[in-house]
């Protein structure tokens, strides 16, 4: 119960701040938490299948009232919704999860503000529904995916990663998406693409902290197109089983495990097949500092910084930081033969 | 002289709020996702407003004529000599942990921790003769002049917070600006010593002490 409050509390100050509200007044009208006995405790997926159910019994009764045209629920693609059928995967790690309240609430996304705590505040804005990918440039068939087809597109996986950012905090996470390589191989890359460009959405109404000009909006990124064929490289949608919430870059967001977290674009709106080598977003801000590859790396330090240590979230002794994030054995070989601190 | 005990206590006891709201959130779990981070953000913040705070003394008290501000000025600047020991024991323990080689490499190879190590090195002497019998053995003048450290101390904090950024440099600026300001009047202000006729006018005595005083 307590558990299901924190992270009540949490995700109104991210996505439902009424929710947020509701369950404050929830708490201290009712019972501290402390007082509750664990035999009063609601099992976590019974309460999902009751607000399911009052859920439901609210829209059909709605249903009865409303034309058909207005009855779009914008809470099945609400985080916290549980998403069916995921599989496992083997490719997860076995290390002790990042608890989902900080993985929902330190988060670098600068399209809300630059503070770590802003995204969980502010990206309520953000509307993910509906929401569109476009998977374009040198494809001999280019297409433009609603979210809903791209979540039908491969069977959904678990995917449980090391998340390393550049500033030198890590994390694990549990990701639910697929290949990227399945977007990719449906499109058929075209003889001369080398290179696979991201965007994200750019609209300053929704994200407010594309007003300013602290970086050179829309966010881009880039890969390789060998390293987006990567089966480790993922499309993520999910989080803790659940539709990814806002902040962590709803709808649909890239996972690359062995690449610095700024790699990882969210909020993807274009993927696009090209033959020279893309300029990222971060690339332009500081050329000296953050390179196209940006793999995880303890031996090349960012130029203001170390990057041999790293503190995961929720330890207190710094652990030592491991080449490619520990995914060495299956991403080294695309590196073979480069010099890893020239092209870093 | 009661009034100024009890405003003194007070502005003491407002000193310490940040330190009483770290350990409040410490213990409510408050400190969010990466505590150690910011425990170290905000002692740093704390000692840079402490300073700010300590070098906006003489031109408020030369602007609204009220001298006894100077009486708060040593505990405003031990204060920020408090906080910056605070920054500095986080770093060294918390995040760190007593890995002497890494502080050793951090210290030599990263700009932003040389320029905030310098500045907290540069601290001490001055906490440590901020006693009257230290001002006593050393003299008026040798103390002002040794004190005048604080100036490069304040800048080295602001150059140490602005490398330290990824990007969004809107904080560093703004303590930047701040900065600026303060150390702007004293320069107008020695200007105006130096040459009062040019710069002031008809030299009053008054107006000369206007630069006379400044630290």
């Amino acid at each position: 119960m307590l558990r299901l409050m924190e992270e009540g509390v949490a995700r109104g100050r991210g996505t439902m701040a009424l929710r947020g509200l509701f369950f404050r007044g929830f708490q201290m009208l009712i019972k501290k938490p402390s007082d509750v006995k664990p035999s009063e405790i609601t099992d976590r997926d019974l309460y999902r299948e009751r607000r399911e159910f009052m859920r439901k019994a609210t829209l059909s009764v709605a249903a009865g009232l409303l034309p058909s045209s207005l009855l779009i629920d914008p809470r099945v693609a609400r985080a916290g919704t549980r998403l069916a059928g995921v599989r496992n995967s083997r490719t997860s790690t076995d290390e002790k999860q990042t608890p989902y309240q900080d993985v929902t609430t330190y988060n670098n996304f600068y399209e809300f503000g630059t503070d770590k705590a802003s995204p969980a505040q502010l990206a309520g804005s953000l509307v993910t529904r509906p929401w569109n990918v476009a998977v374009e440039g040198l494809v001999k068939r280019p297409k433009v995916y609603a979210i809903e087809e791209l979540l039908r597109l491969a069977p959904l996986e678990d995917r449980i990663y090391r998340l390393r950012c550049v500033e030198g905090w890590s994390m694990v996470i549990p990701w639910v998406g697929f290949p990227l390589s399945e977007v990719i191989r449906r499109a058929e890359p075209a003889g001369d693409a080398r290179y696979v460009e991201f965007t994200t959405l750019y609209d300053p109404r929704q994200m407010p902290g594309q007003r300013h000009g602290v970086l050179d909006w829309p966010y881009v990124e880039g890969l390789r197109l060998d390293e987006a064929m990567h089966p480790l490289a993922i499309l993520a949608m999910g989080l803790y089983g659940e539709v990814l919430p806002n902040q962590n870059g709803a709808p649909v967001r890239l996972v690359v495990p062995w690449k610095y977290g700024f790699k990882s674009i969210k909020s993807v709106v274009r993927i696009r097949l090209v033959e020279k080598q893309p300029v990222s977003t971060w690339m332009k801000a500081a050329p000296r500092e953050y390179g196209f590859y940006s793999n995880v790396n303890p031996t090349v330090d960012h130029p203001r910084w170390s990057q041999a240590k790293e503190r995961r979230i929720g330890e207190f002794f710094k652990r030592p930081t491991l080449m490619f994030n520990g995914y060495g054995e299956q991403v080294a070989g695309l590196y073979a033969g480069m010099d890893l601190k020239r092209y870093f | 002289m009661k009034t100024f005990t009890l405003l003194k206590t007070a502005v003491f006891l407002a000193c310490l709020l940040p330190l009483l709201r770290l350990v409040w959130l410490g213990f409510a779990g408050g400190l969010g996702a990466n505590p150690i981070e910011f425990v170290t953000h905000s002692t740093g913040t704390w000692t840079l407003a402490c300073l700010l705070v300590t070098l906006s003394v003489t031109p408020l008290r030369r602007l609204s004529g009220w001298h006894w501000l100077v009486r708060l000025r040593r505990m405003l600047g031990l204060y920020a000599f408090f906080y910056a020991c605070l920054h500095f024991v986080t770093y060294i323990w918390l995040d760190q942990f007593f890995d002497l080689h890494a502080i050793a490499k951090d210290v030599a190879k990263r700009p932003f921790i040389t320029v905030g190590f310098a500045a907290f090195l540069l601290l001490i002497p001055l906490a440590v003769t901020s006693s009257n019998a230290a001002t006593r053995r050393l003299g008026a003048r040798r103390w002002q002049r040794l004190h005048r450290l604080v100036y490069l101390i304040a800048t080295a904090g602001v150059v140490h917070y602005w490398w330290l950024v990824k990007k969004d440099i809107t904080q560093p600026a703004l303590y930047g600006a701040a900065l600026a300001v303060l150390l702007g009047y004293r320069v107008v202000a020695a200007l105006g010593k130096r040459r009062p006729s040019d710069f002031l006018g008809d030299p009053k005595p008054s107006r000369i002490r206007l630069g006379a005083c400044r630290t």
